[in-house]
């Protein structure tokens, strides 16, 4: 459905995407992840012709965003990263308006005006001024907006930014029933939401792609050790370092909250019954055992951060990261 | 409705919500209503000296009196309103980010400059058409010639949308309202100035060809009750480069 094909953008001297390819099938939903000022926007500002590129082909659809950018827009919903609405006008108003200007009339515009409303639950803001609803509403009527035409590719920037976790939710839910009819390209930073709500992530970091995969196969594929985490009772000085004297375990670290550690073993080693044994054995008092697989949160800190510090060893960034995490 | 009507419908929508119109509005017709009653003074206490002199009736002309003077110097008046009217256009979409959806949507780049500028444009001739009340009124109490007016109300009509254009050009160049005002009023008042280096030329080639280039003498030539093809060539060409313009522009916002 979308096919994007080497695309290179420079603004004078700065490269803002370089070389980037990827393609998104017809009702798959891909994540666009990467630190901001990663090329995020911009890819997509290429794909819903807004800009064009500085080399490279994009396609949607099979229309060149180039040569055929009119197609190309018709067939796109587009929600960029600041709601595009109109203070002065009412939700309907808005509404409306957008739809005349993708062409749609009569009979029409009205069963899809409702639809789009009672879709994103904006009934009781329906004849209120835009300029008067609340950050989360506005993004809904923007979400609303790309929406309204029913297309068949939908290019999200930061959808659920500015939404209280409830109506986050409800928009991840909304995406993910999108899935199979729609394709979707979303961006987003937090990281969840991709594992959430897309079978695929794109991991983007100073204008090129460093990473594609699904979410589970990007984690299996970058983790180059077992974590387990644990946490006793009592740990007299000396426990850290019997856990280090189990065969197998590379590293320890304590944790921030006394009495956990995080625990590396080698890769394929499962040593946790061993931990236990040893913890059990020398009465800590074991609380809590678990293994942690590596988040999407810890491959994105990894790929994006090797780039930018090569002398810092990624491990380290990563165990810490894991360790936050599991105290917080 | 097609998607230049629903700009249009937008835009107009987007002025009256606004203070905008009602400000402009009634400052434009405050003005040329004071400039009317000036003018009706003046060309009274001028009957009265006649009269005095020639000790009957004197017969004044309305049309020489009141009219030129009150179209000639409605000229400057809209050279200060107009780009008021026009500065939101472009550059508060810009300033609030709906640019890049227009820019997304299903249009074409000179469907939105038309659809802006038809808005604005018929916002002026409503505000035009309401400042006849001035010479209906006078009608009752004096005999005058309307065709002059007529032309003077075309070359109203014909500077306005000129203005509108500049307006129009200048809020695409920038996001900033206030800019956008101040730029289209400085090239209205540069424009105007080219008719005194004409001037200075005297009567050359160089002279007539710069002089051309100013709205002036076109549109005096209107207010005068000349309708001449050459002028409508002038306001038609310009008010095209204008859009022309402004179409470029807008279209190189996506360049940057």
């Amino acid at each position: 459905m979308i096919d994007v094909q080497n695309i290179t953008k420079r603004y004078g001297h700065h490269t803002a995407i370089d070389g980037v390819t990827f393609s998104v099938a017809k009702g798959e939903v891909l994540a666009f992840l990467g630190p901001n000022g990663a090329g995020k926007t911009t890819t997509m500002r290429i794909l819903t012709c807004f800009m064009p590129a500085t080399e490279g082909t994009a396609r949607v659809a099979g229309f060149d965003c180039t040569d055929q950018p009119l197609e190309v827009k018709r067939q796109i919903g587009y929600l960029p990263e600041t709601p595009p609405v109109y203070q002065e006008l009412t939700v309907a108003e808005y509404l409306t308006f957008v739809g005349r200007l993708r062409g749609i009339s009569g009979q029409k515009l009205s069963s899809a005006l409702d639809h789009s409303i009672g879709r994103l639950e904006l009934g009781s803001v329906r004849h209120r001024l835009i300029g008067n609803l609340s950050r989360g509403y506005r993004q809904r009527v923007g979400l609303a907006q790309a929406l309204l035409h029913d297309p068949s590719v939908l290019i999200l920037d930061e959808p659920t930014v500015g939404l209280d976790p409830k109506q986050i939710i409800e928009i991840r839910e909304l995406i993910k029933s999108l899935a199979g009819s729609h394709s979707v390209i979303l961006s987003t930073h937090i990281l969840p939401e991709a594992t959430a709500v897309c079978q695929r992530v794109v991991i983007i970091n100073k204008g090129r792609i460093v990473a594609e995969d699904t979410p589970a196969q990007l984690s299996a594929r970058l983790r180059q050790s077992e974590k387990v985490s644990i946490t006793l009772k009592t740990c007299p000085a000396d426990c850290e370092m019997k856990l280090r004297a189990i065969p197998g375990i590379l590293n320890v670290f304590p944790g921030q909250a006394g009495g956990s550690f995080l625990i590396e073993c080698e890769l394929g080693h499962d040593l946790r019954d061993e931990i236990a044994r040893v913890a059990v054995f020398n009465q800590w008092g074991l609380l809590e055992l678990r293994t942690l697989s590596m988040t999407l949160e810890d491959v994105f800190l990894q790929l994006t951060r090797h780039e930018d510090h090569l002398s810092e060893p990624a491990e380290t960034g990563l165990s810490m990261t894991s360790a936050e995490r599991t105290d917080a | 409705m097609t998607p230049v009507q629903a700009v249009i419908a937008k835009e107009l929508r987007g002025y009256f919500v606004s203070p905008i119109v009602y400000v402009v509005g009634s400052v434009f017709l405050l003005i040329f209503g004071l400039l009317s009653y000036l003018y009706v003074g003046f060309a009274g206490a001028q009957a009265i000296q006649l009269m005095q002199m020639q000790g009957g009736l004197a017969q004044i002309n309305l049309n020489d009196l009141v009219f030129r003077n009150l179209f000639s110097s409605m000229r400057i008046v809209l050279v200060i309103i107009l780009p008021i009217l026009t500065m939101r256009l472009f550059a508060e979409e810009r300033k609030l980010r709906t640019f890049e959806f227009l820019m997304t949507s299903p249009i074409r780049i000179n469907e939105i400059v038309v659809g802006k500028f038809v808005s604005v444009f018929l916002i002026y001739l409503g505000l035009v058409a309401l400042t006849i009340l001035v010479p209906t009124v006078l009608m009752l109490f004096s005999d005058f010639d309307w065709n002059p007016i007529w032309t003077g109300y075309l070359g109203m009509v014909l500077l306005g949308a000129l203005f509108l254009s500049v307006g129009l050009f200048a809020s695409a160049l920038t996001e900033n309202q206030i800019v956008a005002a101040f730029v289209s009023f400085g090239m209205l008042l540069t424009i105007w100035l080219i008719a005194g280096l004409g001037s200075l030329f005297g009567d050359t080639t160089a002279g007539r060809i710069i002089s051309y280039v100013s709205y002036m003498e076109h549109y005096e030539r209107l207010v005068r009750g000349l309708i001449d093809t050459s002028d409508l060539i002038y306001f038609g060409s310009g008010l095209a480069l204008m859009l022309f313009l402004t179409h470029r522009v807008v279209e190189s916002t996506r360049w940057k």
